[in-house]
């Protein structure tokens, strides 16, 4: 046996006996809600344009403890859902210039169902990459006269929350090809550009290494099906962008803003890595 | 004596020892991956190596690897191979290498880089995620790659 060998065999025995790496779970997430049960997809083959890389995906939500994974099986104790209850109330608020509500024009939150799956998309008349933040932005500002939302405001990530929760169960499908096809193209270089002092890339801890652990994290693929997520470390609700800026601040490297012309592409393409995934609405993480 | 005099003549003693001399980022020579000559003039010291290892802050190393000589590391990651008997495997000298950049030894390898200065991408102030300002100086001094190597020298099956 090569010395090596011997390493890496005395390697796994370790990791046995001394340390406690949980595995990636096999659980089902099946939430208890208003309506009754609902079952999600977390584990489904990978989409064709990355099966070079990767032949499952994986919700995030696999990856996680026993308890946390529980918060997000029920309504009733999943505190992601206070905030879908904000954003409700914003929707109904005559908050606009001249007293307009989000209700007034679209009626109900539930008119929104599947938008969640298939944002961002480039918009048919402007060709702008929309993601949802912008959609509300549009509205917030011109058909409301308000100031804009920050991109990461509370207001902002409990309305996206609310649209999301529609989306549900729901399958993700983002398109990538046409007029997204060059958006799409500039985040997957992203994906696979190493920033910062630490010269890592997305795929460095999310194709390459997902299932292993850096420090106490156990590291998922990175999919965002579940955003916008309730972070209990944070207390509060973590959107899709904020993650990515947290994520590259880890690298060492000076980050993109959220909101981003850049981080807009990186949520398209990231978005797509997850096709076939089940929304989850506002999912738990620790 | 008193005390204020014996740390006098120490800081005496100090100020007169030659300056340590350190190799420079750009100057470092690697063959195979490894780098022969010693970084810092001043011998490597294992117990600062260690502590470089385990913080956050510095080497961080246990985030990726593994090392049982440190029980009381919490949370020690296994991106990397457990450092568990490492100097039966490489001698000194690749040791240096790996530590200063493992990446001319591990082609594309997910191990970052800690005595190099240059060639990053949107290289940032630590972990503040704004923009570096200037050059940035490397993950860890010279002396603490030599302290990083000492400990790893300990490390035998
Ligand atoms: C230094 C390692 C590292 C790098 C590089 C990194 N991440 Fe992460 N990321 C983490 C850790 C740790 C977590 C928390 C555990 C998990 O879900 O993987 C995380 C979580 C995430 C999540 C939340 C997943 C969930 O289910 O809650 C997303 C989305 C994400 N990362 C995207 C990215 C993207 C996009 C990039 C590149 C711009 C990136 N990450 C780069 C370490 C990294
Ligand atoms: C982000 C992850 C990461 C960090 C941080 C890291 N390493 Fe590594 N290291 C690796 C990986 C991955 C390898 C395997 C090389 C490869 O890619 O094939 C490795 C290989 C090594 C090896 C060779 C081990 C063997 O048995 O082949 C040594 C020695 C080593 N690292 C030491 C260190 C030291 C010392 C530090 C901190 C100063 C450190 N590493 C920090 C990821 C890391």
């Amino acid at each position: 046996m090569t010395k090596r060998l011997t390493g890496m065999m005395a390697a796994v025995v370790l990791a046995t006996s001394a340390t406690a790496w949980a595995e990636q779970a096999t659980d089902t997430l099946e939430i208890e809600t208003e309506n009754g049960a609902l079952t999600l997809l977390t584990e489904v083959p990978a989409p064709a344009h990355l099966q070079d890389a990767l032949d499952t995906i994986y919700s995030g939500w696999l990856f996680r403890e026993a308890d946390t994974r529980s918060m997000q099986k029920d309504d009733f104790d999943n505190p992601g859902m206070v905030f879908v209850d904000k954003g409700a109330d914003t929707w109904n608020a005559a908050m606009g210039a001249n007293g307009e509500s989000c209700a007034g024009c679209h009626n109900g939150p539930e008119s929104m169902a599947g938008l969640r799956t298939v944002t961002p998309r480039v918009d048919d008349k402007t060709g702008k990459l929309m993601i949802m933040e912008d959609y509300i932005n549009g509205c917030v500002t011109e058909r409301m006269g308000l100031k804009k939302w920050g991109t990461t405001s509370n207001t902002m990530k409990e309305m996206l929350a609310l649209i999301a929760h529609q989306s549900r169960g729901e399958i993700v499908n983002v398109a990538i090809d046409g007029a997204a096809a060059p958006f799409w193209k500039q985040g997957q270089e992203m994906y696979y550009t190493r920033y910062g002092q630490l010269e890592l890339s997305c795929a460095s801890c999310h194709e390459e290494n997902y299932g292993n652990y850096i420090r106490a994290d156990h590291l998922s693929q990175g999919q965002i099906n579940g955003m916008p997520t309730y972070r209990l470390k944070d207390a509060g609700l973590v959107s899709t962008q904020q993650r990515f800026k947290g994520c590259v601040r880890d690298t060492r490297a000076e980050t993109f803003n959220p909101g981003s012309d850049e981080f807009k592409a990186l949520e398209l393409y990231v978005a797509s890595r997850g096709n076939g995934l089940s929304v989850e609405g506002v999912s738990v993480r620790p | 004596m008193t005390r204020q005099l014996i740390l006098a003549s120490l800081v005496a003693l100090y100020a007169a020892t030659p300056a340590v001399s350190e190799t420079a980022p750009k100057d470092v020579s690697y063959v195979d991956g490894a780098v022969v000559a010693a970084l810092s003039s001043a011998p490597g010291n294992a117990e600062s190596g260690a502590k470089v290892m385990a913080s956050r802050a510095q080497g961080n190393c246990v985030a990726c690897h593994q090392v049982s000589a440190m029980p009381t590391v919490s949370f020690q990651g296994n991106i990397g191979p457990a450092l568990d008997g490492v100097a039966s495997r490489y001698d000194a000298a690749q040791l240096r290498g790996i530590i200063a950049n493992a990446k001319m030894m591990f082609d594309g390898t997910v191990m970052p880089a800690f005595y190099k200065t240059t060639g990053y991408i949107r290289p940032g102030n630590a972990y503040t995620g704004k923009a570096a300002e200037g050059e940035l100086p490397p993950i860890l001094d010279a002396q603490q790659v030599e302290d990083v190597l000492a400990y790893l020298l300990t490390l035998k099956e």
